[in-house]
Formats: C-alpha cells, structure tokens, sequence
C-alpha cells in the first residue's frame, strides 16, 4: 500500500502543520517614519503583530498604508525607527533578505508574470527554496530534478487549496481578474511564509470574488497559523476578517485595537467620513 | 471463502464483493482506478482496492452497521466512495448514492425517506449539508468524511474521518478474522445491491432497488456484446446518484476488470479526458452539443486557411465518413480524401477532444440532434444510442455496429425483450428489471406487472427496420383542440438541435396552437452577438434583444417548416413563443439533476406569461425568484416581448426534409 497510502492521506498540510494559535509578538514597528523628500508618508508609527493573528492596516487613500507594508517588506528603508520580525531588529532589510526569513506578499497591482502559466508564476514562489546551483539546474537531471520535483509537490499541494486546478496550464494573461490575484496569492503561499503581507487583496473583485478571498485568507490562517496582515479598503471585509486593525491616515497611527473598538473610535470616523469645519 | 479458483466460475461471482475478490486474485496488479491529485495520475491496483474495501467494510462493521442498512453516498467522483460503494455491500448494507449538487431540502426528504443510520460523504460541503438537516433526520446517526480539509474544528462525535474508520476496520479485521470473507459469502445475486433514487420530473423522488443479479447481468451482457475486456478506460464523471455511471464506473468496471479514472474536478474535466484516452466513453447529448459548440465557435475564430480546410474536409467526411465506418464500399478517390482528411483534420481534432482512443461510446437519456450524432460519426468516432432506464439498469435497446440510424434508439438490447403496448406505450422485460421501489408499493405495481414487463411511460413503435423509435413520453402528449396530436418533447427536441437554442418547453394540450417558452445558449448566442458588435450585460439582457429575437425566430421557423412537411406535426407548428428571462434551473425546481423540464411547476410558476403566449398581447412582464447556490433568493424582473414566428402551409417548398420526424 506503500505510494497510495501517503498520497491520500496527506490532507491539506504543506509543511509545518500547526493550524492557528495566537502566539508572542513576530512583527514589531518602532517609531517608524518615511520621508520622501520633503513628503513624510510615515510619521513615527509603532504597532506590533503577534503570532497567528490577523492584523489589517486601514485608512483613507493616501494614509501611507502601502508604504508601511513596503517598510515591513524591506522594499522601502524607513527614514527612521526599527522594525523587528521574530525578534530580529533592523533598521533596513533587504528584500531577499526578508523573504528568506519568511515574509511573502501580494501588490496592489497584479504583478505576475503575464505570458507564463500558472504553475509556473507559483513555481517562482519556491525560487528561494531552490539549492542546487545554477549548473545543475542547467543540466537539469539529477538532483535539480528531484529538487523540482520536491517544489512542485508543495506548488501542487497550494494549487490544491486555492482550487485552481483547472487553470493550472493557463497562461496567466488569460484569467479573469478575480484569478490572478488567486494566483498571486498562491505564489506567494508557495515561499510557505511565516507571515504573509496582503496589500488590497479584494481591491476590484465582485461581490462572490470578493467572499471567496476572504475564506481562503481565514483559510491559510487557520490551516497553517500563518501571519497576515493586510491593506483594505472594503471596510466591512476588514472588520469581519481581522483580530486586530490599525488605521493611520496622512502617515500617522490614529487608532489601534480589535474591529469593535476602532469602528467605535472618533478620530477614524472624522477620517473616514470627514469633520465639520466651522 | 470456500470456492476456490478452479471452482470460481462467473455463477458464483454473483455480487459484487465477490467480483472484487475475484479481480484482486485473477488480475491483482492491474489499475482498478486512476484519480489526478495534486496534478498526477494516482493509482490503485485491484489488489490494492480490495485492501482498502475490507478495511472499510470492517470499519463499518464495527461501527455498528447492520444488515440492510442504507448508507447514503454523496460527493464528486472519487475513488474513496467508489470503494465505500464496494464496502458498504460487503459488510451487508445498502449503498444509497445521492445527487453531490442537491440543496439540503432534496437531501432531507431522500436521508428521511431511506432511513439512513451512516452517511459517507465527501468533503466539508457536504458535511454542512447533512448537519443542516441532521436534526429532521433522526434516524441518521454518523457522518463519514474522506477529505479532511476545514473540518478541523468540527469536534462533533458523530464525525468521522474515512481513513479513521479504515483504520478501527483494521484492528476489528485483526480481531475478527472470518467476518469479512463470511459477510461476502452471505449475499447474493438476488439481494439488494444498490438504491437509487430517480429525479422524478413530477413528484417526489422514488427509490429504485437493484439487485446484485441486476448490475452484474445488465452489465456483463452489454460487456460481452461490445467484446469489453480489461484493457479498456473508462472516465468517471457523471454524478454516482445516476444510474448509467453505477454501471459503467461501477459494476461493468468489476465484471470485465477495467481502469476507472476520476477527473481532478469538475471544471477540469475535459483536461483529464485528453490526459486519459479512455477507450469506453458515455456522455449525454448535452455534452456532444457542448463540445460541438465550442469546435465550431473556435474554428470560427481561426485563421482563413485553417477554417477553409476543415469545412473541406468536414464535408468529405459527411459524404463519407458514415459509410466507413460502417464499412460500406467508398470510392478509391474518397478513401484517399477522407485518408487526408484524418491526418490533418479529424485525428488532431479527436485528439485536442480526448477522444483518440475511443472505440465505444454510448450516449442516452434525450434524443440527441441527428447533425450532431452524425458529426462525430463521421469523424470515425463510433458513437451510438441507446435508450436506457433506471429501472432497466440501465439498457433497453442498443444500436449496433453497422447498424446506426441517427433517428432511431437501435434494437432491443441482448437479454432484453421489448414491446410496444396497444396504446402505444413501450414495455420491456430483461434481467436488469428493478426489484420494487423503496416503501412505495402502490407505484412499483403500476409501474411493473406481475410477470416482470416495465412500463417505461413512453410512446414508441418499432420502424421497418425493426429499431426502436421514441417519440414522446406517453403522459406528455395530449391533444391540441383541433384534436391533432401534440408531442411536447419532440418539438422542443427539434429546436434544441439548434446551437443557439438551450432549452424550449412547449405548450398546445388543450389549447389551440402551440407556444414556447425559450431558454438560448449563451455561449453560442453571445459568441453571435459578439460578431454582430452587440454588447450585452449578462443572460438577460442577452435575451431581451431585439437581433437575438430575430435569431431564434429564423430557427422556429425553420422547425415550423420541417414540422409542415409532416402531416401528423402539421398543426403542432409554433405559433407564438417567447425567450425566458432566466435560465430554467434545477436549483428552481424548474429542471430535474439530470436537466429534465419540470412542466407542472414551469407552467405554475409562469402561469402569467403562458396566458400571454395565448393572448394578443405583444409583451408581458414578468417577475421571477432565483435561489442562489447557497440558498439565497433574490428577484429578476423583466418585460418580455412575445413574438408571433411564421407558420407554413405544407412542407412542400421550402422546407428542409424531415430528419427525425415520426412517420
């Protein structure tokens, strides 16, 4: 029985196993201020993230959200303050480097490869998996083979969870919207993050798209425990999904607490809905 | 077991746990099924199957399942429920399959109604169907589920995990290890094998009992008749409640030892048909008419060159290709054109379709449009009819080889006998005859007489070749005032066979003309309307527009004029008809599972707009309730035209001669 038996029952478990349990803080943002120029996007801004939890990041447009995550991600260097993931401080990180340490993320604007298929943008997702130099993966049999195939299990287990089966040999440029952000979900889950940063991962769906997302998101939290923490728009999908919100807006924090608290708070009210002038 | 392998002969082979044991001895390490998961082929031999059967079939056992017991089946075409099919039968129950896609209200009356103690489903779906009903359900017990994923926080102790139970099945095998081989040899071809409940296009649904002898035979003689062996594939990918793929997924894989595989999901069907090349194929007309649609909307999108040379070829192949495969004599000159016409056109095309390999398939359950059926002919695809029942298991007549005539259902099938009663109606008695229907004596004894013959409830007669030609269900005909004949299905048949025309129902019993109602294909007509730069929202709006209206009429018409040409049909032309705001839906109600009209309730629901149709009226508005997937309802509103479409006076001129028309 031996092949059988593994293939089916392995359920839906890549990798680590633990399903969701909220743990100490991993994400922790100091102080942190980004300016460009004479434009400040960040002023001074602190909130920390635990372990398995949910966190959104709202505001109105321009409230520097994206900039935050881009701060997190290692793409922007903050002007000032730390940032610290599980415990690491750093004032600037690189990329590749916070990928390597287990943080993935999706863009606001689709950022696929186009004119590939989607195993293969997911297959992308396990680049820094990959340990075999580029010489043996030119020669491609052998080692670099079975690497492969070890990745493509994990790429075939994530397919499975995001049931995008059926477009798996679809070039990316084809699918519908709502799909390609699937995908880019999927490469991103590939990297099998510790924390998974979603920047409006519902921005231009429809309203079925849109409640699709929002399972898979609780999904991968719930399944595997990972980390998110996500940029919104849509308010009502952050204040059903999220544990805990954090709303900044013209670059400074203005509220931090669970879903009920910050829908309560005044100043994000005046944010959002705008404040008499009299 | 006592028999040994001299003394297994198919006699004693008379269910199908015993098949099972035979095929994991005689053919052990030959794939019994194939499923794609995590986008590769797994497999399992039948040694590895009967493993996996026992543990399950002693897993239930031990959990308390008793002799008879229904246990209902309901998911997607997997190997695991295949195999609980198989173990459900070895430990002495009853498998029920059920429709995967029924709302919770259909699975309730159906749970009720089997008294059903184990339900072994597939996934988290489903599992939130059955809990959802679980307390109008009392006498339903414990849930068994195979795929894991989202139950982790379902703690409730009627929950189990499929591969749990194997495992309990195990230890109790261990522990026990006489039971299973002793419950095996406890059943046998007379006993119940499976039930089945028909989707019933009026009332509630009945449960149709089959015995082992039933499957086994039915199964056995068609296998024999087509020389099916071991070496054959089959795709598994209609729903298991259906009694065809019962037999051709399920018992025929047993009797003659073949590869089942089941498609990675729904959506990627088509993909696993071209992985797979099975050489054993059923689909029903909708699917061919599907697949007929989507060549022709793509050869309309190719380039010049390409487009040109397949309409060449395609009309060699309709001059020719039936009478080659049938293997009557060609001209050297069109043997060579048709030679040319397989290289370039006909083999790559089956292949992109999957249907390489195919040396056998069937299709059934409607009339299949006669250009359609005789497309994949005469591509050398050997496609055939058949007429077929539930309570048939399901074949009644069969065309044979060298014997296809698009128009007629073929002959009766090997052990079938086949009448046609004196008001018309065809009765059949074969070994495939149902026991009884479940806890409902008043309609299995008007339904089967006491010497075995079944009402089948349609009008036929057999035509000078001795096939079988259906024309309608019996019920269905009626009479319009003028006292002609009205054949609703018929009609609407005809104008299905139109690519753009998805779904008609006819009115006329009663009346003094007949009208329609009709749904279009909005693939088909949208591929149009795309050409003819007309935009459009959604099915809706599609339907309401004036250039689409004109489309539809043009095919009216045309089945007008084919009617004409008959003088029975002559006053069964359309008069009126108009184009449904939505699609008829069996999520509604208005269609069966297996996409039958629901007449009584489409003529309740828009009682207004067929009183229209009979009006003068030029148009009528009109609000309808759809119910979403998960329950939800919301209300469509619409103002409909009703267009009057133009009746000939005789066939003579400008009709296109008769293709299916009963004489």
């Amino acid at each position: 029985m031996a092949p059988n038996d593994t293939a089916v029952d392995m359920g839906t478990e890549p990798g680590s196993q633990t399903g969701r349990q909220i743990g100490d803080v991993i994400l922790n943002v100091e102080n942190v201020s980004l300016a460009f120029g004479g434009v400040k996007a960040l002023k001074a801004v602190s909130f920390d993230v635990n372990e398995g939890e949910v966190r959104a990041i709202i505001g109105p447009n321009g409230a520097g959200k994206s900039s935050m995550l881009n701060c997190i991600n290692g793409f922007y260097k903050p002007t000032e303050g730390t940032i610290a993931f599980k415990g690491e401080s750093h004032h600037a990180m690189e990329t590749h480097e916070s990928a390597s340490q287990g943080i993935a993320r999706t863009f606001q604007n689709i950022a696929l490869f186009r004119g590939m298929t989607t195993l293969d943008n997911i297959m992308t997702g396990r680049n820094l998996k990959m340990r075999k130099n580029f010489l043996w993966q030119a020669l491609y049999f052998g080692p670099a083979l079975k690497e492969e195939l070890e990745n493509r299990e994990v790429v075939e287990r994530v397919i499975d969870f995001l049931e995008i089966e059926s477009i798996r040999n679809t070039v990316v440029g084809r699918l519908p919207y709502g799909l390609q952000k699937r995908v880019e979900l999927a490469r991103a889950l590939a990297a099998e993050p510790d924390m998974l940063l979603l920047d409006e991962p519902m921005a231009g769906m429809n309203h079925e798209e849109k409640e699709d997302m929002c399972r898979y998101i609780l999904d991968v939290n719930d399944e595997f425990g990972t980390t998110i923490v996500l940029i919104e728009h849509d308010m009502s999908v952050v204040m059903d999904i999220s544990d805990r919100v954090v709303v900044l807006d013209y670059g400074e924090k203005i509220a931090d607490g669970s879903p009920d608290e910050v829908r309560a708070n005044q100043r994000v009210i005046d944010a959002y809905l705008g404040v008499q002038h009299q | 077991m006592a028999m040994t392998d001299q003394a297994s002969s198919p006699q004693d082979q008379d269910t199908i746990p015993k098949l099972l044991d035979h095929n994991a001895r005689v053919r052990g390490n030959r794939p019994a099924m194939r499923e794609k998961d995590f986008g590769i082929w797994q497999s399992w031999t039948w040694a590895e199957a009967a493993e996996q059967i026992r543990a399950l079939a002693c897993g239930l056992k031990d959990m308390g399942l008793k002799d008879s017991d229904k246990v209902m089946v309901c998911g997607d075409n997997r190997p695991h429920l295949y195999f609980a099919m198989t173990a459900i039968q070895a430990a002495g129950g009853v498998p029920v399959p059920v429709y995967q896609d029924s709302v919770a209200e259909e699975m309730q009356y159906i749970y009720e109604h089997a008294e059903a103690r184990f339900t072994i489903v597939e996934n988290q779906e489903q599992v939130d169907k059955v809990m959802e009903i679980m307390d109008r359900t009392p006498a339903l017990e414990t849930i068994i589920y195979n795929d894991p994923r989202g139950l982790r926080h379902y703690d409730q102790e009627f929950l189990h995990r499929y591969a749990d139970v194997q495992e309990k099945g195990r230890a109790f095998d261990k522990a026990n290890p006489s039971f299973y081989a002793d419950s095996v040899a406890a059943k046998s071809g007379k006993d119940i094998s499976i039930m089945l409940y028909t989707s019933g296009t009026t009332g509630r649904p009945k449960g149709v009992m089959l015995s082992f002898d039933n499957m086994i035979l039915s199964g056995r003689n068609c296998a024999e008749m087509e020389g099916l062996t071991e070496t054959d594939s089959m795709l598994a990918y209609l729903p298991m409640a259906w009694i065809g793929d019962n037999i051709f997924s399920h018992a025929q894989a047993y009797v003659t030892g073949y590869c089942v595989n089941c498609p990675e999901s729904s959506e990627t069907v088509l993909e696993d048909l071209r992985e797979i090349g099975p050489t054993y194929f059923f689909a029903p007309p909708s699917i061919f008419e599907n697949i007929l649609t989507t060549v022709m909307i793509r050869i309309e999108d190719a380039a010049g060159f390409k487009r040109k040379m397949f309409h060449y070829f395609m009309d060699v192949a309709k001059r020719v290709g039936l009478d080659i495969l049938d293997g009557n004599p060609v001209s050297g000159g069109d043997k060579f054109l048709y030679w040319l016409g397989n290289l370039l056109v006909f083999a790559p095309l089956k292949n992109v379709l999957g249907l390489s390999n195919v040396r056998l398939a069937y299709t059934g359950g409607v009339a299949i449009g006669p250009d359609i059926f005789v497309f994949y002919r005469s591509l050398g695809l050997n496609l055939k009819q058949i007429y077929a029942s539930t309570e048939a298991s399901v074949f009644i007549t069969i065309q044979r080889n060298g014997e296809v005539r698009p128009e007629s259902s073929g002959k009766p099938m090997k052990g079938v006998d086949v009448k046609v009663a004196d008001d018309g109606e065809v009765m059949f008695t074969s070994p495939g005859v149902f026991q009884a229907y479940f806890k409902n004596d008043e309609a299995t004894a008007s339904t089967k007489t006491a010497d075995g013959w079944v009402h089948t409830g349609d009008a036929g007669y057999f035509d000078s070749d001795g096939d079988l030609r259906i024309i309608d269900r019996s019920k269905d005909v009626g009479k319009l005032n003028d006292g002609a004949m009205f054949a609703p299905n018929f009609i609407e048949n005809k104008m299905k066979f139109f690519p753009h025309i998805r779904e008609a129902v006819t009115f006329g019993h009663e009346k003094d003309y007949v009208a329609a109602f009709i749904n279009i294909d909005v693939e088909s007509v949208g591929n149009w309307a795309e050409r003819q730069n007309l935009p459009y929202s959604g099915y809706t709006d599609l339907a309401g527009q004036q250039p689409v209206y004109d489309l539809i009429q043009d095919c009216v018409e045309q089945v007008n004029a084919d009617l004409a040409a008959d003088d029975n049909l002559k006053s069964s032309q359309i008069k009126r008809f108009l184009i449904l705001h939505k699609e008829l839906d069996a999520d509604d109600g208005e269609l069966t599972r297996t996409r039958k009209v629901r007449r009584n309730i489409v003529s309740d629901r828009y009682d207004e707009l067929i009183d229209a149709l009979y009006s003068d009226k030029s148009h009528c508005e009109v609000e309808a309730v759809v119910t979403f997937e998960d329950g939800r309802t919301d209300t469509i509103r619409a103002d409909l035209q009703i267009r009057d479409a133009k009746v000939s006076d005789t066939g003579s001129a400008a009709a296109r001669p008769a293709v299916a028309a009963a004489e």
